[in-house]
């Protein structure tokens, strides 16, 4: 009785191990899209490609570009985009295609928004707030009474 | 704070908040990356597509017994489910009991084989059942690209004019089943 209980236990756990081992046995057995690892026969396409899939987000491991990433979906990512170029797309066509897809998240390359123009106008408002606190500093030397004034600030203060 | 100034101190004016600016950014900065570091990561990415038309395909079948599967089939003026799956996904055969059920609901359910191989999905569907009434082979991935997929099993409610309504990203649980429900019901208005 207890023999059975301990081979229907051995049974079990087998199966268990089976199922666990199937995902890794299993893991997309197809071979790689024609166009995942190839490169286009046109140099200058092939280029064009490339820097595209450098500024495209790997959806799969996400901090990578799909110009970097193995997994399988970068590697259709690539294909698409390399046989849409050759097909003469542009590849700021294909991007914005993506973005309609999975949002700004799948470009590296930043897109002008609502949400993003202050990320672009940070830089001018940046220079133009250091050129103003400069101009005050620079208008305040010029100033022959720089060494009374804080005193005059200074007792202000204390009163 | 200005009461501690020195009266003798050369600076011209009293530097006021301004002299705590600095460390207010810099606190932000730093409660920003805090919440940052212990936020529970959520890294999908969602389809951006919901509310727009299926783009135009037309798959081969997976399967011997299941016909192919085209935008066409999504006109029929029924709510259904797309199911986006592979045989190699072990989530995919989790969720089968909950794709189960709701086809025993009634619920049409057409299939997404994804960069997948014949004997492979047939031998997953006889494991698993086959609660699909058409699977489309997608070698190149080239229909979950088209509606904003970015991994297996996700399931897309569809209403009966082709329109994307829903995305369920990962497996569907039990307890997924009334919204998904809910969303089918809500797709047939």
């Amino acid at each position: 009785m207890a023999r059975a209980a301990s081979r229907r236990g051995a049974v079990v756990f087998a199966v268990f191990s089976l199922l666990l081992a199937s995902p890794a046995a299993a893991q997309d057995s197809l071979p790689p899209a024609p166009y995942a690892y190839k490169q286009l026969p046109n140099p200058d396409q092939e280029a064009r490609a490339q820097a595209l899939m450098e500024t495209l987000r790997c959806l799969k491991c996400q901090s990578q570009s799909i110009a970097d990433s193995d997994a399988p979906m970068a590697g259709d990512m690539r294909h698409q985009v390399r046989t849409r170029i050759a097909a003469g797309e542009d590849p700021e066509e294909i991007r914005q295609w993506l973005i309609e897809r999975y949002g700004d998240y799948v470009s590296y390359t930043p897109q002008l928004r609502p949400m993003t123009w202050p990320l672009f106008a940070a830089p001018a408002a940046f220079l133009v707030l250091a050129a103003l606190l400069l101009r005050k500093r620079f208008r305040r030397g010029n100033g022959d009474g720089g060494v009374d004034e804080p005193d005059v600030e200074g007792l202000e203060d204390n009163a | 704070m200005s009461k501690q100034n020195d009266p003798r101190d050369p600076t011209p004016k009293k530097p006021g908040l301004a002299l705590w600016l600095p460390l207010a950014l810099f606190a932000g900065f730093f409660v920003l990356v805090i919440y940052g570091l212990v936020r529970p990561a959520d890294r999908e990415v969602a389809s951006a597509f919901i509310g727009k038309p299926l783009p135009g395909f037309d798959l081969p079948p997976a399967v011997d017994d299941r016909p192919g599967l085209a935008l066409a089939n999504f006109r029929d003026g029924k709510p259904r489910l797309l199911n986006v799956f592979a045989s190699w996904c072990v989530p995919c055969a989790v969720e089968s009991p909950q794709l189960a059920a709701l086809a025993q609901q009634g619920v049409e359910i057409d299939g997404v084989a994804i960069r997948d191989r014949r004997e492979d999905v047939a031998q997953f569907l006889s494991a698993n059942g086959n609660p699909f009434r058409r699977i489309g082979k997608d070698d190149l991935s080239k229909v979950q690209l088209a509606i904003g997929s970015s991994g297996v099993p996700e399931t897309f409610v569809i209403d009966g004019k082709g329109v994307i309504r829903y995305q369920h990203i990962g497996d569907i649980r039990a307890e997924d089943v009334p919204l998904i429900l809910r969303k089918l019901k809500e797709a047939e208005s």
